[in-house]
């Protein structure tokens, strides 16, 4: 049953994943930290992973919840973890895939059209909003901790990272590497 | 197959499918930082050094692998594989690229699971400190998105509602697929219109042919 349940949230973020890896971020949360799969602080640690490890974000989380997500549901067998991780990732590229097979020509020679044009012109400000709330979605208590003290540290991390990612061009690997070394000594 | 007979594409008809797919294993396995960084290290291998597909080409193939959900590296590798030996070379295409962060992340979740992070001390503390550091790597893109998207003061509303409407995890309206739906629908609404006014003004107010329906 999980099964089916994964398939299905994976085929619509699949199929909806407009805008790129932290875009897809926004419908990943809804779809799997939402009905409880996996928890917030797991959904972190995932983005943190790919992060530092080749490979698109989505193919990674797609890997990384469907290998968690099984056991959380009881199923604690390393081959029910392998199965979900296979079917997570084999379902997220299949909508995509076919699409760009089976209408890239089409796409092709209207991608100056109107139609496709305009749909493209909404859709933009959209993704604008869905990384804007991935982004408050992860501002909680899971990852800034509960303690007064915790959470002044998390916020000082948070925001000398921004201003390196942002202002300097220090690959954001580095930038995880270095946090997790403060995390170290301060926490 | 396409109206490019020329050396370059028997060339590439004859790039076999494990060349093709062991390149893009490599691609796969070699680049940090997901899609976009991705893109430049295809256009370097796919175009530069093995010439399968000239520039030109392979910027068409991006817009239309961009205007595609899912995962970018995925869509350009299927379409590129597509481009250069047809529908298995797609699928090896994009066998390649997905199969090195499977495996790498299969690793992990086998080493790392969330009880080896709480159980482990020091584990705990080096994942506090990086949960913070991941948001800010989240916030940075926001504005490099809304900058890439024109966003002005007419169009600054959309991204904030989009965003405290998921954010506030309310039944219907949080959900992502809804705007993004509305979004796309709205956005071929507004050209449509703005197509047809300029028809109007054009004096030609029965034949709106450059409307939206005929397209499809």
């Amino acid at each position: 049953m999980i099964y089916l349940q994964l398939i299905w949230s994976y085929l619509k973020i699949g199929l909806f994943g407009f805008g790129g890896g932290y875009a897809m971020l926004a419908l990943i949360e809804n779809e799997i930290v939402g009905p409880g799969w996996i928890t917030e602080k797991m959904f972190t640690d995932i983005v943190a992973i790919s992060q530092m490890t080749p490979g698109p974000i989505g193919i990674n989380s797609a890997t990384y919840i469907g290998y968690v997500a099984p056991a959380q549901a009881g199923f604690t067998e390393w081959y029910w973890s392998l199965a979900g991780s296979l079917i997570c990732t084999i379902t997220v590229v299949v909508p995509s895939f076919l699409l760009v097979i089976y209408t890239s020509h089409f796409i092709m020679r209207h991608h100056e059209s109107t139609v496709i044009k305009g749909i493209f012109k909404g859709l933009r400000p959209v993704t604008v909003g869905l990384i804007a709330s991935a982004a408050l979605l992860l501002m909680n208590s899971a990852n800034f901790g509960e303690a007064t003290d915790d959470v002044i540290k998390s916020i000082i991390i948070c925001v000398a990272a921004f201003c390196t990612v942002f202002f300097t061009k220090i690959h954001p690997i580095w930038v995880i590497v270095a946090s997790g070394a403060v995390g170290w000594i301060v926490f | 197959m396409d109206n490019r007979l020329t050396d370059k594409t028997s060339e590439s008809r004859n790039t076999s499918l494990r060349t093709l797919m062991g390149t893009f294993f490599k691609i796969g396995a070699f680049t940090f930082g997901g899609g976009w960084a991705m893109i430049s290290i295809i256009e370097r291998e796919i175009v530069d050094k093995h010439r399968w597909i000239d520039r030109e080409e392979f910027l068409d193939l991006l817009a239309v692998a961009q205007s595609m959900p899912g995962i970018l590296a995925v869509n350009i590798s299927a379409s590129i594989g597509d481009r250069v030996r047809g529908r298995s070379g797609s699928i090896c295409a994009a066998l390649g690229t997905i199969i090195p962060s499977f495996l790498i992340i299969l690793a992990i979740a086998i080493f790392l699971t969330p009880e080896t992070i709480n159980s482990n001390p020091t584990l705990t503390a080096v994942f506090k400190g990086i949960r913070p550091a991941v948001v800010a790597l989240i916030v940075a893109p926001v504005i490099s998105a809304a900058r890439a998207a024109h966003i002005d003061w007419r169009t600054v509303a959309i991204p904030i509602v989009v965003a405290l409407a998921i954010w506030s995890k309310l039944p219907v309206i949080s959900n992502p697929i809804l705007w993004i739906v509305t979004g796309g629908l709205a956005g071929w609404l507004i050209y449509r219109r703005a197509i047809a006014n300029t028809c109007q003004s054009d004096n030609t107010t029965t034949k709106n042919t450059r409307g939206g329906g005929d397209e499809k």
